[in-house]
């Protein structure tokens, strides 16, 4: 039953991303390109899925409880770290090379027209930020 | 050019904030497809490696269920150079990882919840973003 509901919020989130042009590469570049041929459409994305994303996880929050699991799965962090700025302006410079956010990305599989080489690319690319940072906490800990 | 499709964009997003307000209501999850990919990477196939291996088989066939229902495939084109294809979606897997999150992570679950993380992840990979392609295209580029 959990798997058979993910399947489904995961195909209309799919849909959702199809639906909004966030998967097509030539519209997301777009938005990017403030100064040449911009189209403003993925700041319309942004507000309708925040809209109701930010009222849906009011009431959501308000069952106590998730329908099928013990609880809610929050980050809780809240400091701001080198770790979430550096990596967030190398995601920026990579999605801007692509076009490809990682969402954007999965549904466009499904079409046979995404390129593979960038679906690898991210999963590699993944697997070697994991293997940095678990190098990383292991130096640390033999300072420490 | 792109057109400016304010309206399919708005509702599209909408859909986009169903599906992750139902996961939230159901399997207690945010819907970050970073932190997706990166927990289905893995060789221990538990539960929680189950319900993202669905989530991401739904995602997959969308295009497919999206096209029985209005009998129009997507319009997708990736107008960018093979090379860049590859080091961009190495960027962007490295990038996510050390981030912990990406567009729908930062940009959707995180800024609903007003986390100060992602508020800041969010503006800091937009900015990146706009001044690449600012680069690429208007001082390297054609």
């Amino acid at each position: 039953m959990k798997a058979l509901l993910a399947f489904v919020f995961g195909l209309v989130f799919g849909c959702g991303i199809l639906i909004s042009g966030m998967g097509n590469p030539a519209k997301v570049l777009n938005f990017f390109d403030i100064a040449g041929t911009w189209d403003p459409s993925l700041a319309f994305v942004m507000g309708g899925a925040l809209m109701v994303t930010a009222i849906g996880y009011r009431l959501v929050f308000r069952l106590g409880k998730p329908l099928l699991a013990n609880s809610f799965n929050l980050p809780t962090r809240q400091d701001l770290d080198v770790r979430l700025i550096g990596g967030s302006a190398v995601f920026g410079i990579g999605w801007a090379l692509t076009g490809f956010c990682p969402g954007g990305l999965v549904p466009v599989l499904g079409l046979g027209t995404a390129p593979l080489m960038t679906a690898a690319a991210i999963l590699a690319g993944i697997v070697a930020a994991r293997w940095m940072i678990q190098l990383r906490y292991r130096k640390a800990a033999v300072e420490v | 050019m792109t057109e400016f499709t304010p309206l399919l964009s708005f509702a599209g997003g909408m859909v986009i904030g169903l599906a992750t307000v139902a996961l939230m209501a159901v399997h207690g999850r945010i819907a970050g497809i970073n932190g997706i990919l990166n927990g289905f990477l893995t060789t221990q196939f538990n539960q929680d490696w189950v319900w993202r291996a669905a989530f991401l088989a739904g995602m997959i066939v969308s295009p497919l269920v999206l096209l029985g229902l209005t009998g129009q495939m997507p319009e997708i084109s990736a107008p960018s150079a093979p090379s860049l294809l590859l080091i961009g979606g190495f960027l962007t897997g490295i990038g996510t990882t050390f981030a912990s999150g990406c567009t729908s992570g930062h940009g959707v679950c995180g800024i609903s919840r007003l986390s100060a993380r992602s508020i800041v992840a969010t503006v800091t990979f937009m900015t990146a973003a706009i001044a690449t392609v600012f680069l690429t295209r208007h001082v390297f580029g054609g």
